[in-house]
């Protein structure tokens, strides 16, 4: 298979997991849906250490998981947080941040 | 060859059908098991391009840790299924569709256009062992080891956050009559119990 075609179904995933952030209301599926742009991100990244032949692009992309599992464990303890004081899990709520 | 082709498309339609799933499906404990559909299928791809020991990764890290902790969470806090459903507003909500085709139509232009011949081809020549547990475990002890503690420094901080944020906060729900351990040693506790 050549490169070009796993690159360009991470660009497709990638852009999936952007509708969804932009559509979706739900934190936890807001969640998952930046989890779809991360693993496009490696799939590009591991697409690229296969092209150039060196190990390095999966080592990048063995940490990006693991950044992703720590955002993942801190997210969903906000919303486990947030459930606990009886807020709607609903991000248009949640606007006492804004500027 | 053809049989690396076929991989290639049942996994890649798998992974978009996944990833569409997320976007699309409305209760997000079908939403948490669609994201589980892409992930294997990810893991697949992975093993396409030799990335052996990061598709093993992928299965028992993501589709299997990770996914169940959000089921717990969403069976925890439960989902509403109602949430497609308009609240009339947002330009930015009818938009976000549009703004995504407009920037996957310009990736794939990138991508295809880009003068990268290397591109076309199905990679560089590596040996039998590439991605293996062997070479990402040299690579990570050698020339990765600061990032590796890094990452290592970083789960520890994420773990003792989630702690923190989820834990059950004292004092704010404890009914005003419990009875404490010292008090019970003290004798207090049973003369309390008795009022009660």
């Amino acid at each position: 298979m050549d490169i070009s075609w796993f690159v360009v179904l991470s660009a497709f995933i990638f852009c999936i997991g952007a509708a969804g952030v932009m559509t979706r209301r739900s934190p936890l599926v807001i969640l998952l849906c930046l989890e779809l742009m991360l693993n496009a991100g490696n799939l590009a990244l591991i697409a690229f250490a296969r092209m150039v032949g060196n190990v390095e692009g999966q080592i990048f992309a063995l940490i990006v998981m693991v950044v992703a599992a720590c955002e993942v464990v801190i997210g969903l303890g906000i919303i486990v947080a947030m459930y606990r004081r009886k807020l709607r899990i609903d991000v248009d709520d949640l606007s006492e941040l804004r500027g | 060859m053809f049989f690396e082709q076929l991989l290639f498309f049942v996994f890649a339609a798998g992974a978009l059908g996944g990833a569409l799933g997320v976007v699309l499906i409305r209760n997000p404990f079908y939403t948490v098991l669609a994201l589980v559909v892409h992930l294997f299928s990810l893991a697949i791809l992975f093993l396409l391009l030799t990335a052996a020991f990061l598709a093993a990764a992928q299965v028992v890290v993501y589709a299997g840790a990770v996914m169940v902790l959000y089921l717990f969470v969403v069976a925890y806090v439960g989902g509403s299924d109602d949430e497609l459903t308009p609240k009339p507003h947002g330009t930015a909500v009818a938009l976000g569709p549009i703004f995504a085709a407009a920037v996957a139509i310009q990736l794939t232009i990138a991508v295809v256009g880009s003068g990268l011949t290397a591109l076309d081809s199905t990679g560089a020549d590596v040996g039998e062992n590439f991605g293996s547990p062997a070479q990402i475990g040299e690579a990570l002890l050698t020339k990765f080891l600061l990032p590796f503690e890094a990452a290592s420094f970083l789960l520890l901080v994420a773990a003792v956050g989630a702690v923190v944020l989820a834990r059950k906060r004292r004092g704010l729900h404890e009914p005003a009559d419990a009875v404490s351990v010292s008090e019970v040693l003290r004798g207090d506790g049973e003369a309390k119990g008795a009022a009660r």
